[in-house]
């Protein structure tokens, strides 16, 4: 359920030096709270990233970057192919998309976190758990952007195609695909981030291994330095893997209209 | 109805029927699942049972005070950011990764704060709803069309009446998304800290039971809590759906 993109700004641009503000307005407000609530509730910024980076020093750290990373690209391998596949499907056959969309709407809005009891029951502890954690996060976004993307296709296009006497596969590979592209690069942006965080949750719940996994055992041992260094990390990579698809999305969304 | 609707309907009652075979074929055992008529079952026992209930009314308690801040205050701050481009423009990134962050790690700082209790839980759910809020809030204040803008001043409506009578209805399809957006978000945190750390609710309902191997409590309340998260998401939806096309989009 990420955030649909912003639409253009237009007349404002950040300037170099906001971005410099906001990080200065924000470590003064980190600092003052740390200064009001105390060492027991916050770790102050400068200890933080100390923690954050004797973390990225340390070999072990890795170890449970690789575990996470690994579930991740299985879960995204299936939620982004799984997502597209059907979504695609379901976007040229009209009535299976009329049928499926309220049904994958729920699937998509239901508080997935509140499964976790029945997939650690039928995948047990393990890396399958957090895959199938990660999956069911990403896959209905990307499905449902795809069909939507799919449908909005101009039937003008459709007629073209019709005309040009273009086999039904031609259609699908050279007109209805590149038209519905840029609503699918939304959808993968969006499941990409999604299948992020299923995972990491799964980790939470259901693994030995992985950040998610240090997260939960830093969270019952109450170490705070260790929660927020990890969550400074976790967000910092979300963010710039956000960041550079959403450049992507720009780019293929002002690429359109090709001349094909 | 439709053939679209019954073909619906039947694909979801026969997607029942396969697990509910499944199940009691043994297929799937039933330290797995249980079948979906014995969850129906065990749900119909919990809702008369006290103690249940007490639970029930203190997550969804939680849940509507969690919706009121994070609506009211999304809001609030969508309104403040629109004023001020510069802010929101460095603040857009943030954002849009906000939702790629398991929010709830800082659910034990929370605890720290504000104690075990319903204030963590509240303030838990108002985190995770308010920023689908504040997104949506800039959105519809966007797209409001210049126009309307421009009819208000030819006929003379005080800023008062302009921003009652013309934006904020203009505005208004965008606004349900995110209050449609922010309840989904609510319960999730909600129920995500009920997992992690409470002292009552639904979701350590759910969390004890399964580490009572109490396959039917457990399987009880989850349906409890879907099919209330689906029944209310779709009924936003609903809403959001007429007011989108009265607005044409």
């Amino acid at each position: 359920m990420g955030a649909p993109p912003a639409p253009a700004l237009g007349q404002v641009k950040a300037q170099r030096f906001d971005y410099l503000w906001l990080a200065l307005g924000f470590l003064a407000l980190w600092q003052g709270l740390f200064a009001l609530s105390g060492p027991e509730a916050l770790a102050s910024p400068a200890a933080t990233l100390a923690r954050a980076l004797r973390y990225l020093q340390t070999p072990q750290f890795w170890v449970h970057v690789h575990s996470t990373g690994t579930a991740f690209v299985y879960a995204c391998v299936v939620a982004l192919l799984g997502g597209l596949a059907l979504g695609l499907w379901l976007g040229f056959r009209r009535f299976a998309g009329e049928v499926a969309d309220p049904i994958l709407g729920s699937l998509y809005s239901i508080p997935k976190i509140t499964l976790y009891p029945v997939i650690l029951l039928i995948f047990g502890l393990g890396v399958s758990a957090k895959v199938a954690f990660g999956a069911i996060h990403g896959l209905f976004p990307v499905a449902i952007f795809a069909m939507n993307g799919v449908r909005k296709v101009a039937p003008i296009y459709l007629k073209t195609a019709h005309v040009m006497g273009l086999s039904p596969w031609a259609t699908v590979k050279t007109v209805l695909i590149p038209a519905a592209m840029p609503e699918i690069v939304t959808g993968l942006r969006i499941g990409f981030s999604s299948t992020l965080l299923g995972t990491l949750i799964g980790e939470l719940f259901a693994s030995n291994a992985g950040i998610g996994f240090i997260l939960i055992r830093a969270m019952e041992a109450h170490n705070v330095p260790d929660i927020m260094a990890l969550t400074m990390l976790l967000f910092t990579f979300a963010a710039t893997a956000n960041g550079l698809l959403l450049l992507l999305e720009r780019r293929v969304r002002h690429g359109l209209p090709s001349g094909r | 109805m439709s053939r679209v609707a019954v073909t619906r309907i039947a694909l979801v009652l026969a997607a029942v029927a396969t697990i509910e075979g499944l199940c009691r074929i043994g297929v799937i055992d039933r330290f797995t699942m249980i079948p979906p008529s014995e969850m129906v079952v065990a749900l119909a026992r919990l809702l008369t049972d006290v103690k249940i209930n007490a639970d029930i009314v203190f997550t969804l308690r939680n849940i509507a005070v969690a919706i009121v801040l994070s609506v009211v205050g999304g809001f609030a701050v969508g309104v403040l950011l629109h004023a001020v481009p510069r802010l929101r423009a460095v603040l857009d990134p943030l954002f849009s990764a906000y939702y790629s962050v398991p929010t709830f790690v800082f659910y034990p700082l929370l605890i720290v704060v504000f104690g075990v209790g319903p204030t963590s839980l509240i303030v838990m759910g108002a985190m995770f709803g308010i920023v689908a809020m504040i997104v949506n809030t800039l959105i519809g204040l966007d797209r409001i069309p210049r126009v309307l803008g421009k009819v208000a001043r030819v006929m003379r409506l005080d800023p008062w009446r302009s921003v009652l009578l013309v934006r904020l209805p203009a505005a208004t399809p965008h606004l349900v998304t995110g209050i449609k957006l922010a309840v989904a978000y609510s319960v999730i945190g909600v129920v995500a800290g009920e997992f992690i750390l409470a002292t009552a609710g639904i979701g350590r309902r759910i969390s004890f039971a399964y580490n009572d191997f109490d396959n039917r409590t457990m399987y009880g309340m989850l349906l409890f809590i879907l099919t209330m998260v689906v029944i209310v998401n779709s009924l936003l939806h609903e809403w959001e759906r007429r007011l989108h096309r009265r607005w044409g989009k």
